[in-house]
């Protein structure tokens, strides 16, 4: 959570805290190396989850529902069509078959919707609980009224205490409070919320747990957070993304090819003297056009965004899950993403004169009293690397502690009459300086040599008996997460470059950015900066996504196509961003893209594989459409099907079936791996493209064998 | 040496002669499309039509531009046709009657050349020169600068201009098509071509041989130089009825093998100018290859299944020699009659109607691919482009990004455009197509018909001669009486709408192209000059075409082929 406009002060001491346990960048992917499980993969589905939905599917039916799928509301219509040309021979039970099997296409589709969306419903219920009607402690000049939290608008003042339910969103602006936000976050560790800085934001609906704070109302009641939460994971706020409405204008425009190819077959079948049943023209229709994809399109944007909520990330919008497949620039916070939230020590580099030894004591002496990442780790270093016992700060009797100021830029103890001193160069020279010590002439030396690889250095110096003088260095160290060089070779593969975004100098920059093996950096970074390098990506047409969770960083995530603010950050980057991440994980912006990714992949998938199905379709129906005509067509047969009606059957029960047999492929999303774009696409070509081509004939030459053995049919 | 063995050598012959014209005649047309200067005849040209060559034109003043100047064109044909009867030199031939008149100007401007009359019974040499051969001309320039147009939508960024149209029409015909014809008409008349203002003359025995022809009459003509802008220009309207098959057009097997290679040479080339405006030839290679892929597929099918020769009557024949000339024979008829279908050419050096069924059927689907395989000049190469914004689209979401072709978006819009594009033609195919089959008018003009034993040839040449018109082509399966009102009519109006309807989408997509601005080329990004893209692409084709047009080939060739 670096905030960039404050550039790292070495030996500062400060840091602000991760929001995060940092983890192995893999481990927290389901089905991360199993073989088969897709890397980015969503929950599991659940057959019964296809009857719980069916009442919904049914409801689907109504034609102002179907007319959104302009591929299904054909079926719709070819189903009502079948069923009334049925009803005028009701003994003819191949025309009933075609209207059951009709309908019962159209169901799947809506039961793959409903499915999709059955599995938000659950998540929104749970959230409905953590909105109940509060009321609200408003501030009106001073003097505190009671209003129901409906009636909260944006700038009240509303005060909260231990046990008071957050009434809206808004900001702290005064006190500091611990906070349960495991309504949301389902996360039950309290945090801090506290006015000023970038902790500020909170959330409607979460809970107060200790401490008072006054809060800024920010939000309208009904756009609070959790109802746009509410809404998004319920599907109502819905919309078709921009490449959504592209796939539907072709596979509109392919049904209005294979209507056309239908609809002039009945003359060219009178020319022939092969005039044909409309319930046969209706099957052949709904065969043809690609119904598999029109079937499962919606529910394989809704899964996709159900499995960002299943990562605890909130997509504003369906389009900036699309952005997130495109995205070609990663701007990454170095702090937090690509390093452990804070620099290590990891030597202790005497001036000559000195042992290794003193300095490691003095350090250790030092930093007793120095609760932050980097003291610690200091203390701990003094102890593998030296043998150095841990002293406690009880046992030094007498000690006086020097606390970190942003004055002095140092701490240490005096103790025993000797004053340790550790701190920044400049700070620790002329404290011994002041005090008539000689500094040794390499610990400059010492120091730029530490800056130039990268690190920090602390310089520790010592006053005792005989005199104020520097004794060496610490050489504080950011520690790259493990892992980050693999993940950041395989987004390379993947066509994207990343960029590590820091505070430091340019050097510290690029021994870190070379470490991590991130494309490019910038070093020093403003929030000007950084708009300015997301400004000048997208001038080259490069999609840039990036995490922010500064009010300094609203303007960035607003202006990058994928900003995902912290769920920690203020509520202006909130609102900035298009993603939310609730565990407030930056390094999940690397698992947004692939989602993204995987979104448009399972649709082109599907759609090959529902266009490459109508291949084995004609040889199914054709042949049966026209064999008594013209014998010959029945050399078109190759799949040898028992019977004219058999055969346009089974092609009708296939076109159900693959259907359903899709749907948890649609809600899984199609194996993704971060690899090159032809690699891809040669992979996915055959699965789909191949495998569609050969998988009807197989299927439904299998049909066809089962419903030649029920007596009667023929 | 066997008849196959003479194919394979003369195809083999034909793609030396394009590999070595590829790389100097595409770069002379990216250098032309893209000079910044004019030539003199240019400017007099321009100062002629009030136009201004260097002003920038947007889709819209571009589509304007290319419907303006085509309906004058049909205007001017139309009506140089129906004033024939009062025009010196026309051979004393009479008026033609509007619906034919109409026919066969939206026909020569829509770069059809779809015939519904006999050359040397209908038309003088003032309708031939003046009229027929200048659309032969500008009509195959027209389809050019649109595919140009095109090019620089890919191209260009962050604008929404298209270059010139009139700048674009003119070069092409004077800096193209005029200076390969000069030399492609000398080669005509060296080889035996007739180019004179001949009067109509008795002759006497047509062929030598006994019993060979007897007395007829024949005119003559500028016919050498109309026939090389008739291949160049993938017009194919033949200035004789029997086209390329006439001795006065075509006279040997070279001047044969010469004029294949004109129907083909700018169509391929033309992915090369693509490949140099784009600035990655490599894009052109691909495009290039996908092109090559179906059209040696198709040549291949076309010579097996007329080597083979299935069926009794030519079993016994020995060969499928019914309706090809004993010049050329089995295999460069099979290589003509394929590269004049792949193209928006339809000149015939045979009688397409008489090849077998399948080989007709690779006819029909050859046309239905949408001619672009390597298509019409400009035609062709615009067809390719929005088959591969189709196939782009798709393949693009199985890498799991929007879909981009050369740097550029394909989204809502252009989807959009691509998709109307190919709903055109099969709507004009099968629609017409559909109609004539219950229409007792136009089954009157089938001389085919199921009575005959004939049901399913007879609907075969229905369906291509809607499919020939609609797709810009021109050539026939005669057994049809096309010259009637119904057919003069539908056919004159495939031929308008297919050749216009899409130009329209054309045009708007390449200014939506040219306004977006380029995304850079990553590891991430779909690479469309692979081999890998190539064969997507030729699969997307096949299979969109095959889907839309099964059935009715069905009906056609194969239930003729299969029984």
């Amino acid at each position: 959570m670096t905030a960039p406009a404050k550039p790292e002060e070495p030996g500062s001491m400060t840091t602000t805290p991760t929001a995060t346990p940092t983890r192995a960048p893999h481990q927290d992917l389901p089905g991360g190396h199993q073989p088969g499980g897709g890397r980015v993969g969503g929950g599991l589905f659940d057959p019964k989850q296809l009857v719980r939905s069916l009442p919904d599917a049914l409801r689907k039916l109504d034609p102002r529902v179907m007319v959104k799928s302009p591929v299904m509301f054909v079926v719709e219509v070819g189903s009502v069509l079948t069923t009334l040309f049925a009803c005028l021979s009701p003994g003819d039970w191949f025309g009933w078959a075609i209207a059951v099997w009709l309908w019962l296409t159209v169901i799947f589709a809506n039961l793959a919707e409903a499915v999709a969306e059955g599995r938000g419903k659950a998540q929104a219920d749970t959230l409905r609980k953590a909105k109940t009607d509060t009321v609200a402690r408003r501030l009106n000049g001073g003097v505190e009224e009671q209003v129901a939290g409906t009636e909260l608008r944006i700038g009240d003042l509303v005060v909260c205490e231990a046990g008071d339910i957050i009434p809206g969103d808004g900001d702290v602006v005064e006190g500091v409070a611990s906070v349960d936000e495991s309504a949301i976050t389902g996360e039950s560790a309290p945090v801090i919320r506290e006015s000023g800085g970038d902790r500020s934001a909170v959330t409607g609906g979460t809970k107060v747990l200790s401490d008072r704070i006054v809060i800024k109302i920010t939000t309208k009641p009904g756009e609070t957070f959790i109802d746009r939460m509410i809404n998004l994971v319920e599907g109502a706020a819905r919309q078709k993304t921009p490449n959504e409405i592209a796939l539907n204008i072709l596979l509109a425009s392919l049904t209005i090819v294979f209507l056309l190819a239908v609809v002039t077959l009945q003359p060219f079948a009178i020319y022939a003297g092969a005039e044909q049943p409309m319930i046969v023209l209706l099957a052949l229709l709904v065969c043809l056009i690609p119904t598999t994809i029109g079937a499962l399109l919606s529910a394989i944007g809704i899964a996709g965004m159900d499995r960002l909520v299943q990562r605890n990330v909130l997509a504003m919008s369906g389009r900036a899950v699309e952005a997130a497949g495109d995205v070609s620039t990663l701007l990454l916070d170095k702090t937090g993403t690509i390093t452990l939230g804070n620099r290590q020590a990891a030597e202790f580099v005497p001036v000559r004169g000195t042992t290794e030894a003193e300095v490691a004591d003095a350090a250790q002496l030092s930093s007793l009293a120095d609760e932050t990442p980097e003291g610690r780790s200091i203390v701990v270093l003094a102890k593998e690397k030296y043998g150095l016992r841990e002293r406690h700060q009880g046992e030094l009797v007498d000690a006086e502690w020097v606390p970190f100021t942003a004055q002095t830029r140092m701490s240490g103890v005096d103790v025993d009459g000797r004053k340790v001193r550790k701190g920044a160069t400049g700070s620790v020279i002329a404290w011994v300086q002041e005090r008539g010590g000689e500094v040794a002439e390499d610990a400059q030396q010492l120091t730029d040599a530490i800056s130039q690889a990268g690190g920090t250095p602390l310089l520790v110096a010592l006053e005792d008996e005989r005199g104020p003088r520097v004794l060496g260095v610490i050489h504080l160290k950011d520690v790259v997460k493990e892992g980050m060089r693999e993940r950041f070779d395989e987004l390379r593969r993947m066509g994207i470059k990343t960029v590590m975004i820091t505070g430091d100098n340019p050097l510290t920059a690029k021994a870190i950015a070379d470490e991590a093996g991130v494309d490019d950096f910038l070093a020093e970074a403003t929030p000007e900066d950084k708009m300015a390098l997301i400004k000048r990506e997208q001038a080259g047409g490069k999609l840039v996504a990036m995490t922010g969770d500064g009010t300094n960083d609203a303007p960035a995530l607003a202006q990058a196509d994928v900003g995902v603010a912290m769920n920690t950050g203020t509520s202006a980057a909130k609102e900035a961003g298009n993603m939310v991440d609730l565990d407030s994980n930056p390094t999940k912006l690397i698992e947004i893209v692939e989602i993204g990714k995987q979104l448009l992949i399972t649709r082109g998938a599907l759609t090959t594989f529902s266009i490459a199905n109508d291949v084995a379709k004609y040889f199914a129906i054709i042949p049966a459409m026209f064999a008594v005509a013209y014998p010959g067509l029945d050399t078109l047969n190759i799949m040898r099907l028992s019977s004219p009606n058999s055969a346009i059957l089974s092609a009708i029960i296939f076109n159900a079936l693959i259907i359903i047999a899709l749907v948890p492929l649609a809600l899984k999303g199609v194996q993704y791996r971060p690899v090159s774009a032809d690699r891809m696409l040669r992979r996915n070509l055959t699965v789909y493209g191949l495998g569609g081509l050969v998988a009807p004939f197989l299927g439904i030459k299998l049909i066809d064998l089962l419903i030649s053995l029920i007596p009667g049919l023929h | 040496m066997s008849p196959v063995l003479a194919g394979v050598l003369q195809l083999t012959a034909l793609v030396a002669a394009l590999a070595l014209a590829y790389r100097p005649l595409g770069d002379h047309m990216a250098a032309v499309y893209s000079s910044p200067r004019h030539l003199r005849a240019e400017k007099i040209l321009y100062r002629c039509i009030g136009a201004n060559p260097d002003a920038q034109m947007r889709w819209p003043a571009y589509l304007r531009g290319v419907l303006a100047f085509s309906a004058v064109g049909v205007l001017f044909l139309y009506l140089l046709q129906r004033l024939q009867g009062g025009l010196p030199l026309s051979l004393g031939f009479a008026s033609i009657s509007p619906d034919q008149a109409f026919n066969t100007a939206a026909s020569f401007v829509a770069n059809t050349n779809w015939q519904s009359y006999s050359g040397e019974q209908a038309m003088g040499h003032v309708v031939q020169t003046v009229g027929l051969a200048v659309q032969n001309f500008v009509s195959a320039a027209t389809g050019m600068a649109v595919a140009i147009a095109l090019v620089r939508g890919f191209a260009r960024s962050r604008t929404g201009e298209l270059g010139n149209f009139w700048s674009d029409l003119v070069r092409g015909t004077i800096r193209v098509l005029i200076p390969i014809s000069v030399i492609g008409a000398v080669v005509l008349v060296a080889c035996g071509a007739i180019q004179n203002f001949s009067g109509i003359h008795e002759v006497g025995q047509f062929l030598n041989g006994p019993g060979l022809g007897g007395h007829q009459q024949t005119n003559g003509g500028a016919v050498a130089t109309q026939e090389v802008i008739k291949e160049l220009g993938t017009n194919g309207g033949g200035y004789f009825n029997a086209n390329s098959a006439h001795p006065f057009e075509n006279p040997d097997a070279f001047t044969n093998l010469f004029e294949i290679f004109l129907i083909l040479v700018i169509p391929f080339a033309l992915t090369r100018t693509f490949g140099k405006l784009v600035g990655n030839v490599r894009q052109g290679y691909a495009v290039l290859a996908t092109m090559g892929v179906i059209w040696l597929g198709f040549t291949a099918l076309m010579m097996w299944t007329e080597f083979a020769h299935g069926g009794p009557a030519l079993q016994a024949a020995g060969a499928a020699m019914e309706g090809k000339e004993t010049r050329f024979g089995v295999g460069a008829s099979s290589i003509f009659s394929v590269a004049t279908t792949l193209t928006s050419t339809g000149a015939v050096d045979s009688f397409h109607s008489s090849f077998t069924a399948f080989g007709g059927g690779l006819q029909l689907l050859g046309m239905m691919l949408g001619e672009i395989a390597p298509g019409g000049v400009g035609s062709g190469l615009y067809g390719m482009l929005i088959m591969a914004v189709i196939a782009v689209f798709i393949a693009g979401l199985m890498v799991g990004r929007t879909p981009e072709y050369l740097g550029k978006k394909i989204g809502t819009r252009e989807i959009k455009l691509a998709a109307c594009y190919i709903l055109v033609t099969p709507t004009l195919v099968l629609g017409f197509t559909a109609a004539s089959m219950v229409l007792p008018d136009a089954l009157g003009s089938m001389l085919n018909t199921k009575a005959l034993g004939a049901g399913s040839h007879g609907f075969s040449e229905v369906l291509y001669a809607f499919t020939s018109g609609a797709n810009n082509n021109g050539s026939a399966f005669a057994g049809l009486n096309a010259n009637t009102p119904w057919y003069n009519t539908t056919i004159g109006l495939a031929m308008l709408l297919g050749r216009f309807l899409p130009m329209v989408f054309v045009l708007a997509l390449a200014g939506s192209l040219a306004e977006q601005k380029p995304i850079p080329e990553t590891a991430g990004t779909l690479r469309t000059e692979k081999p890998l893209f190539a064969g997507l692409l030729v699969g997307t084709i096949l299979i969109i075409t095959g889907l839309t047009y099964f059935p009715a080939l069905a009906l056609g060739p194969l239930a003729e082929g299969l029984s």
